[in-house]
């Protein structure tokens, strides 16, 4: 396939509608041939159905899509060799065992398992012991990385991966995004949808997305650098008590519970008033301190500046 | 129960939970499926108002060991005693003492807000009087009142999770059992629902959670992580960080689970 074009993906104003909900809204954004680009964002946000449209499943209402300089709609069957898509439903054949999977997609794209064994080798070689299993009887670990060989068997350029790892243990999700890592390294151009705000800082790019629109798209870097406040994490002995005494505090701009921290942002800017606030509601043994936000914090505050 | 037992060595997250009352007692469970032992000498207490967080990688025997809680299998072998009732002979008795909930079976989707509530009150053996009384109730606290009448299905999935919650502790059981309460739904509301749970744990149910948010297993008074059907560790958030020296839960996690997966 011709890829002289810089831009692997580009989309400008794509919208899609069921009924009355508005499942895309305007969506514009460019994506660069060998970028791992991450769509984050919690269910209906409308990244499958952005998904499903750039894989040609769907047709948008308005707006246009060219992946690799192929439009989504005219040059559909051509865009369908190109990429490899991996749906969020575990969609491989269950009766079929590991290799049967695999070279049924080979064969499908015209290709076989030894032509682009290279590219899956290093996955392939963690299920195959299992190569005579049925796909259904895999865990679910093995399940991913048999549909992501699939998904790759015919050397897409672009690779495509609608929540791959929902619902999946803190182990393989970071097992899975190493796998993406090294893929990303033959070139390829790989779009990802998750749930799981700190998979975003594995990405290149991230667009963060809520209620069919992109809050914001940069490098993870930076959305965290836009975050426009100063954000602290603050700990005492009882953090239900805490909570309910921050949340009622009329200084309070947000306070959110992370792990055992609360982190919050305050109106006023001088954070000697939090210590002094908490004294005066008598907490003992509290700590307060400035920290660097992070991708969830910073989902947190688009979603409020949005709802003002 | 009053709550005047507790020591400061207790007061976790929700700082209201004491060990004086035991609600869920595993001794030696054991499960198989004929040489796979999916469940391998489980035991551990959980206590009255305590939020105990059960995790583990997938695979690691963690439903099968819900099912069992939940009266729904029965043990191998070993002792269980759950809301005062046998895990053996009392199963129906079990059923009806707790609440579950799980991301992918809660809510009837054809069925009105109002519906839901009503059947599920009607499951559990409510009165006529008793479930209109904490319909309205949960109507008014929800803030339901311009959508009871609508179907689960056109409501946002944030709203969906907190009536399924609501629904799930509507006849005021002993212990509450959520399975992957939050997957899927947006940073903000995760947070409102964990708000409910400390809520509900503060009234004195016991909260039993799994999740693959390690942030969340930091909200828990105790967690158990899971590894090969055992139970590889207990302890409160901070005792387990300490223990394995790092500062992040998902840390603990990685450490304990990483050995294991890698031989799947």
């Amino acid at each position: 396939m011709n890829s002289t074009k810089e831009n692997s993906i580009s989309v400008s104003n794509l919208s899609k509608s069921y009924g009355n909900i508005l499942a895309l809204n305007k969506l514009s954004f460019e994506i660069a041939k060998g970028e791992l680009f991450g769509f984050i964002g919690p269910d209906g946000a409308g990244k499958t159905t952005l998904f499903r449209i750039l894989t040609t499943l769907l047709l948008a209402d308005e707006g246009n899509a060219t992946l690799c300089g192929l439009d989504v709609v005219k040059d559909f069957k051509k865009i369908r060799q190109i990429i490899g898509y991996m749906p969020g439903k575990f969609s491989l054949y269950q009766d079929l065992s590991v290799e049967e999977n695999l070279s049924f997609f080979a064969t499908i794209f015209g290709t076989t398992i030894q032509e682009n064994y290279e590219l899956i080798k290093d996955i392939y070689i963690q299920i195959e012991p299992f190569r005579k299993r049925p796909a259904g009887k895999l865990s679910g670990g093995m399940k991913q990385k048999l549909a992501l060989c699939c998904a790759m068997i015919h050397k897409p350029e672009i690779l495509v991966l609608d929540e791959p790892t929902t619902g999946v243990d803190a182990v393989s999700r970071k097992e899975f995004w190493e796998m993406l890592r090294k893929l990303k390294e033959n070139g390829i151009t790989i779009i990802v949808s998750t749930p799981y705000m700190d998979e975003a800082s594995l990405c290149d790019r991230v667009a963060l997305m809520q209620g069919g629109i992109i809050m914001s798209t940069n490098t993870p870097e930076n959305i965290i650098k836009q975050f426009d406040t100063p954000l602290y994490a603050v700990k005492s002995h009882s953090m239900y008590q805490l909570m309910n005494d921050l949340k009622t505090w009329n200084q309070t701009e947000s306070a959110h519970l992370f792990g055992q921290y609360l982190h919050l942002t305050i109106k006023d800017k001088d954070s000697n008033a939090i210590e002094t606030y908490l004294k005066s509601k008598s907490h003992q043994d509290f700590e307060i301190q400035q920290i660097t936000p992070n991708i969830e914090d910073a989902f947190m505050r688009l979603m409020a500046n949005k709802s003002k | 129960m009053t709550t005047q037992l507790i020591n400061k060595s207790e007061i976790a997250a929700n700082g209201k939970f004491s060990k004086a009352e035991t609600v869920i007692s595993v001794n030696n469970l054991y499960k198989k499926f004929g040489d796979f032992v999916a469940n391998d000498n489980l035991s551990f207490d959980v206590y009255k108002g305590e939020i105990f967080g059960f995790l583990g990688a997938n695979g690691a025997g963690k439903t099968t060991a819900i099912r069992i809680l939940c009266g729904l299998s029965k043990p191998t072998s070993g002792k269980l005693n759950i809301a005062g009732f046998d895990g053996y002979k009392d199963t129906e008795k079990i059923k009806k003492s707790i609440g579950y909930m799980s991301q992918k079976f809660s809510l009837y989707e054809d069925l009105t807000v109002v519906e839901n509530i009503r059947f599920y009150g009607g499951i559990y053996g409510l009165s006529r009087k008793e479930i209109k009384l904490r319909t309205e109730k949960l109507v008014e606290k929800l803030n339901l009142e311009e959508v009871k009448d609508k179907l689960i299905k056109d409501l946002p999935l944030g709203w969906r999770q907190k009536l399924a919650f609501s629904v799930a502790i509507l006849h005021e059981p002993k212990i509450v059992f959520l399975d992957e309460p939050t997957g899927g739904v947006d940073p903000i509301t995760r947070r409102q629902f964990w708000d409910m749970i400390y809520e509900a744990a503060n009234n004195g149910i016991t909260v039993f959670v799994t999740t693959h948010y390690m942030d969340e297993a930091e909200y828990c008074n105790r967690v158990s992580i899971m590894v090969d059907g055992k139970i590889a560790a207990l302890d409160t958030p901070d005792g387990l960080m300490k223990t394995f020296s790092v500062h992040t839960m998902e840390e603990v996690f990685l450490k304990l689970a990483r050995g294991v997966n890698n031989n799947e």
